[in-house]
């Protein structure tokens, strides 16, 4: 078991360097010199030549790389060229709302998603599997922007009972804070929901066709102990390593869903800086949630030996 | 021996099918993957014959008839500028289509390569590869599509780009791991055997067999890089104004949603209808193609 784990933290260390190496490589994309865009209207050629010799863009590409990673790995993501704020303190000001978003987001997703899977694993091929099926899928196929505007069109423009957007903190009021994200979460949750009821519909049938299952009901258990204590139980491995590799998902959706709210999250701040063209701010933001994702994976795995009795004893 | 001989003679017995054909008639079984067919004909029609269809022309603008709701002149409404939302919404099919089907070529035509290449060389070359495929997927697939469509500039072409880039490491890790399984069937032996080039066995005798989960994942991507070009437009990223595009109108449907709910109403539902046919394909195309699968 150490040894898979050692190896899989190996693994990590070049990831992330090939990961910094792909987010440096996003400002060798933009069109023209990048110090003409970064000064914006100014036109000076001494500005211009301040700029290039400040961001190390009168060196080779490689020292500039080097220069680049020794501040990143110092938390130095730059500055953003809009606000003049580090990148490193604008995220994590914006973190905290997106992860009480993503956490409320993965309640609504688990809630969901594990009891249809069950549901439609337990009642294969009849009535409630199909009707799943199609549920899951409608949920895969759905804009999760386009759903949250019809939720705010249906749920706060017509019956009046959510505000539209806006953010309140848990800690300046809860009671407002969950009234601003319950309708954004779900949107969140929509998507992430469909996975994981396919997940553990495909994680329940392996189940349920096993000796222990047959064992169970030869035993004269009833059907609801032997699909909840035993099937699920152990269905539920793979689903939980699964789930926490839709984290991405989750990062991904949060982007529109925040626009759409106006939450002024992690989401908000990319999608911001994008309509600015503060290139800083989206490289910083693409390297945070790389890291975050590359971590979350790894934790996934561990997750997976750890909880794994078959793993644990390897 | 005997039951060798009686299926043998079964096998014969019972007009022998390609599995082409099979896989065929196993699709043409599930109602909702013909249904999804159906409709993804129905679109591809709608972008093709867009000019003969749309009753106008998408950016055909009259002050008289600014934010109508639906009616028979009108059957989706019109627009803050009086332009057709059909018509725009059949003219945007033409994008999101485009864009669909062209990022999904761009990641198979860099993908499927790159995937064969490491399933056969090995070693070194398909740990190098399995590095960098590790770090694309490391970043978030749309947050990756953002950032690269914003460094390269807003415009459905780099859009396209954008998205296939993104979409290209989920290629080669399928390739890679059908390259692996497919290398070790007895005709890849004797193919091997028989003196053949790597370069003939991997493109003449790996590449064909392989096929199938390749045609399902790109099915499933197409699907996928609708809704990102889709939320790239919605960023402004995408297709700019005013060409029509789905997520671009549903951009301009935020403002006024109150006064106007059919803005967001329509151009959603056509994202919606086109996904879930792409993805019932995809699924009928799966459960066609690998009957192990239930």
């Amino acid at each position: 078991m150490k040894g898979s784990l050692g190896a899989r933290f190996a693994q990590v260390i070049p990831t992330l360097l090939l990961v910094t190496i792909l987010v440096f490589g996003l400002q060798q994309l933009m069109p023209g010199d990048p110090a003409m865009l970064l000064a914006g209207e100014e036109r000076d050629p001494a500005v211009l030549a301040q700029i290039r010799t400040q961001l190390w863009l009168d060196r080779p590409l490689a020292l500039q790389y080097l220069h680049w990673l020794g501040n990143v790995l110092h938390g130095d993501l730059g500055q953003s060229l809009r606000i003049g704020l580090p990148v490193s303190q604008l995220v994590l000001t914006k973190l905290p709302v997106t992860l009480q978003l993503g956490v409320m987001a993965f309640i609504f997703a688990v809630c969901i998603g594990v009891p249809t899977g069950v549901m439609s694993a337990v009642g294969r091929n009849g009535v409630w599997d199909h009707l799943a099926n199609l549920v899951g899928l409608a949920g895969l196929s759905t804009p999760n922007f386009w759903l949250g505007i019809m939720l705010i069109l249906l749920v706060s423009v017509k019956l009046g009972w959510l505000p539209p957007s806006g953010y309140v903190s848990l800690a300046e009021d809860w009671r407002q804070s969950l009234a601003t994200t319950v309708m954004p979460a779900f949107v969140l949750g929509n998507a992430i929901a469909a996975i994981l009821m396919r997940h553990t519909r495909s994680a329940m049938l392996t189940a349920l066709d096993q000796d222990y299952v047959r064992t169970a009901r030869a035993k004269g258990l009833r059907e609801r102990v032997v699909v909840l204590r035993h099937a699920l139980r152990n269905a539920l491995v793979p689903v939980v390593t699964l789930g926490a590799l839709e984290l991405g998902t989750l990062l991904s959706g949060a982007v529109l869903t925040e626009q759409v709210f106006t939450i002024p999250g992690f989401g908000k701040l990319i999608v911001d800086a994008v309509f600015n063209r503060d290139y800083p701010v989206v490289q910083g933001v693409v390297l945070v949630t790389a890291t975050v994702y590359v971590l979350l994976n790894l934790l996934a795995d561990v997750l997976y030996v750890l909880i794994n009795p078959r793993m644990r004893a390897a | 021996m005997s039951a060798a001989v009686g299926t043998a003679g079964a096998v014969v017995a019972a007009r022998p099918q390609s599995p082409l054909r099979l896989a065929l008639r196993r699709f043409l079984r599930r109602p909702a993957a013909v249904l999804g067919l159906a409709i993804v004909v129905g679109f591809v029609v709608l972008a093709v014959a867009a000019p003969l269809i749309a009753p106008f022309a998408p950016n055909q603008t009259s002050w008289s008839v600014i934010r109508k709701a639906p009616s028979l002149a009108h059957w989706f409404g019109t627009d803050e500028n009086g332009r057709d939302v059909l018509s725009r919404v059949i003219f945007g099919a033409r994008a999101s289509l485009l864009a669909g089907v062209i990022s999904v070529a761009i990641a198979t035509g860099i993908g499927v390569p790159t995937g064969l290449l490491a399933g056969f060389a090995g070693g070194w070359t398909d740990a190098a590869i399995g590095r960098v495929v590790d770090a694309m997927l490391a970043s978030p697939f749309l947050i990756l599509a953002i950032a690269l469509a914003t460094f390269l500039g807003p415009s459905l072409e780099n859009a396209m780009i954008a998205i296939g880039i993104t979409a290209t490491p989920v290629f080669v890790r399928i390739t890679r791991a059908a390259t692996l399984d497919a290398m070790t069937n007895d005709y890849v032996e004797a193919a091997r055997a028989l003196g053949n080039r790597p370069t003939r066995v991997a493109l003449r005798h790996v590449l064909p067999n392989i096929v199938p989960p390749i045609l399902v994942q790109a099915t499933l991507a197409i699907a996928a890089a609708i809704i990102a070009e889709a939320s790239l437009s919605f960023l402004g990223l995408g297709q700019q104004p005013p060409a029509p595009s789905w997520g671009s109108m549903l951009n301009g449907a935020q403002r006024f949603l109150t006064q106007a709910p059919w803005l967001a109403i329509f151009p959603g539902a056509a994202i919606f209808l086109v996904v879930l046919s792409f993805n019932l394909v995809g699924d009928g195309l799966r459960d066609a193609l690998d009957p192990r699968v239930k």
